[in-house]
């Protein structure tokens, strides 16, 4: 009976997909929302992902859209490759998950070599780090011709469907739970609340620094695999500080620590970014007021400023919603 | 009766001061050993030593005859010491069950996948490391708060959780730094009679800081005292605190005269 415990998860994300699901093949949902909804799910992975590494183990990162652009590239790379080598396109859907998953360690092997200065790093130098990182990954996509320089990395096949993006962010989700509530991640959220006392007490902080690292780097690698194969391209542009920023944002606004406020953070903030956009382009066109999208980023700054004011520990805190908490035998 | 611990002319500079002066002492196995000394003389710096904060200018520690001086900290408590700090160093937005399940880490041998996928192996490990704490927990009275945040635990609980937390990394020495700081003569008296017990249950060595003069002659069966960072006197408690250059390092000289 061991699966009652995930019975409520389960129901939850399976109530979700149907509700999604029947409203999209009825017409309610038109495209232009399943790819809001789409691109929620692919922001819950990194927030989700995120959270991992600046909310459960405590450390700082502002790159971590520069793993998801080594997942969006080496698997849009991967896939490209496999579409001319095969034509008769037997077996695409197994390379599209290969794809995702080489993406996914490649980006992990740069969130172990990111991981690597955290050992001797702490706070605002970790930071710099990491944003230096982020920054390190666009510039060399932006000079390899290969996979297309500035002009981005084009016409990667679009596999990125509602179920395939339902699924990988709803594997993310129970397997960072699964993580976090476990000795493993008990051991990185010591790292959080005190380092010296944590390496008292046995805990080999800089392995788990590093791991943090590593298992947050592979699901953004996921993601920005998905996002490649759902816009069919992959732009340096769309990986750069801001798309960073946002999704720092998220974390924050969601509660450090609360994977429960990643979820709604990720999905509130994507609704409410593509609302501004929407916004601001009738404010412009419509009333002729003189601004441009970029708005959006100073709207997120006054609304990160009023959380740090109002409500420093986010929508949620540390707490987590029940149904994402696994049940323990009393006793 | 064999040494636990052994100092030799252990000595630490901090920059071009020397904190620590040639200490030398052995901690024989099963006692409790008290280090006393004034406020800046040395102990805290010596516990640090110890535990691999820092690594000491000159001189051995050896545990158990081995050397452990250059480890790092959380090697030094695989081998087998254990402390507590001198102001509480909880991990505050944990659980108290968490508190100490996070010091049984270190038994548990499941990887990433084995904890992504919650395996029957991984599930069985964790069963015992719970089952493990929850024992620690009612031995320290503490099981009406085993689920709750130990931010919200009053001080004189927080002390008992640390000492569990010391005690779940199944230590053969433990190292408490001024466990009775702070508090009242009721819970002073209580901590005592918790050393005691521990000792005994548990068969561990115990190595402890305090300024409290009732306390270390109360509870240690053997005491050094340190000040400016050499040995000053060492010794059975009550012969100990009769030494002058004793009462001169805490009282000053007059009262020696007095």
């Amino acid at each position: 009976m061991g699966n009652l415990k995930h019975m409520k998860l389960v129901m939850a994300g399976l109530i979700f997909y149907v509700v999604v699901q029947v409203l999209s093949l009825t017409g309610v949902l038109n495209g232009y929302f399943m790819v809001i909804i789409n691109r929620s799910l692919i922001a819950v992975i990194f927030a989700v992902s995120l959270n991992l590494i600046n909310g459960i183990t405590g450390q700082f990162s502002l790159g971590h859209m520069g793993f998801a652009a080594v997942g969006a590239y080496v698997s849009g790379t991967f896939t490209t490759l496999l579409f001319h080598l095969n034509p008769h396109h037997s077996l695409d859907y197994l390379g599209f998950l290969a794809a995702i998953l080489v993406g996914g360690v490649a980006a992990s092997v740069a969130g172990f070599l990111i991981g690597f200065p955290s050992l001797r790093l702490k706070g605002d130098y970790l930071a710099i780090v990491t944003l230096g990182f982020g920054e390190i990954i666009r510039t060399i996509l932006n000079n390899i011709p290969y996979v297309g320089g500035p002009r981005g990395l084009l016409g990667i096949p679009k596999f990125s469907t509602f179920t395939v993006i339902f699924l990988f962010a709803f594997g993310t989700i129970v397997l960072i739970r699964n993580l976090v509530q476990s000795s493993i991640g008990r051991s990185m959220l010591s790292i959080r609340e005190n380092e010296l006392a944590s390496e008292l007490v046995g805990v080999d902080t800089t392995r788990y620094k590093v791991l943090g690292f590593v298992v947050g780097a592979f699901f953004a690698g996921i993601g920005g695999g998905l996002l490649g194969h759902l816009l069919q391209i992959a732009h340096p542009t769309q990986y750069g500080f801001y798309a960073s920023a946002l999704i720092l944002i998220m974390v924050y606004v969601g509660g450090i620590g609360s994977l429960t406020g990643s979820i709604i953070a990720a999905f509130s903030l994507t609704f409410l970014t593509e609302g501004l956009r929407v916004g601001i382009d009738w404010l412009r066109d419509t009333a002729g007021v003189p601004i441009g999208t970029e708005w959006t980023m100073v709207i997120y700054a006054v609304l990160l400023i009023l959380i740090m004011l109002f409500r420093t520990e986010g929508l949620m805190g540390m707490r987590e919603s029940k149904i994402l908490i696994i049940k323990e035998k009393q006793g | 009766m064999t040494a636990v611990l052994s100092i030799q002319n252990m000595t630490h500079y901090f920059g071009g001061l020397k904190a620590v002066s040639e200490f030398s002492f052995d901690v024989p196995e099963g006692v409790i050993y008290g280090l006393i000394g004034p406020n800046g003389s040395g102990k805290t710096t010596c516990f640090n030593l110890i535990t691999g904060i820092y690594t000491p200018t000159a001189g051995k520690i050896l545990f158990n005859g081995e050397e452990i001086n250059g480890l790092k900290p959380f090697r030094i408590v695989h081998k087998g010491i254990a402390r507590t700090f001198q102001n509480l160093r909880i991990f505050n937005n944990l659980t108290v069950i968490d508190n100490i399940r996070v010091a049984r880490h270190f038994t548990t041998k499941s990887g990433v996948f084995q904890t992504f996928l919650r395996l029957p192996s991984f599930k069985e490990e964790e069963a015992k490391v719970r089952e493990e704490a929850m024992g620690l927990i009612s031995l320290m009275n503490l099981s009406h708060r085993a689920t709750e945040m130990a931010k919200n635990l009053p001080y004189g609980e927080l002390r008992r959780l640390e000492i569990a937390r010391a005690l779940a990394t199944k230590p053969k020495l433990i190292l408490l730094d001024e466990p009775a700081a702070g508090m009242n003569p009721k819970e002073t008296e209580d901590l005592m009679k918790l050393i005691l017990r521990v000792r005994d249950e548990f068969k561990v060595t115990i190595f402890l800081i305090e300024h409290h003069m009732k306390f270390v002659t109360g509870i240690c069966e053997r005491v050094k005292v340190i000040d400016f960072g050499t040995t000053i006197a060492e010794g059975r408690p009550e012969e100990v605190v009769k030494e002058p250059k004793v009462l001169e390092a805490y009282l000053g000289r007059k009262a020696v005269v007095c």
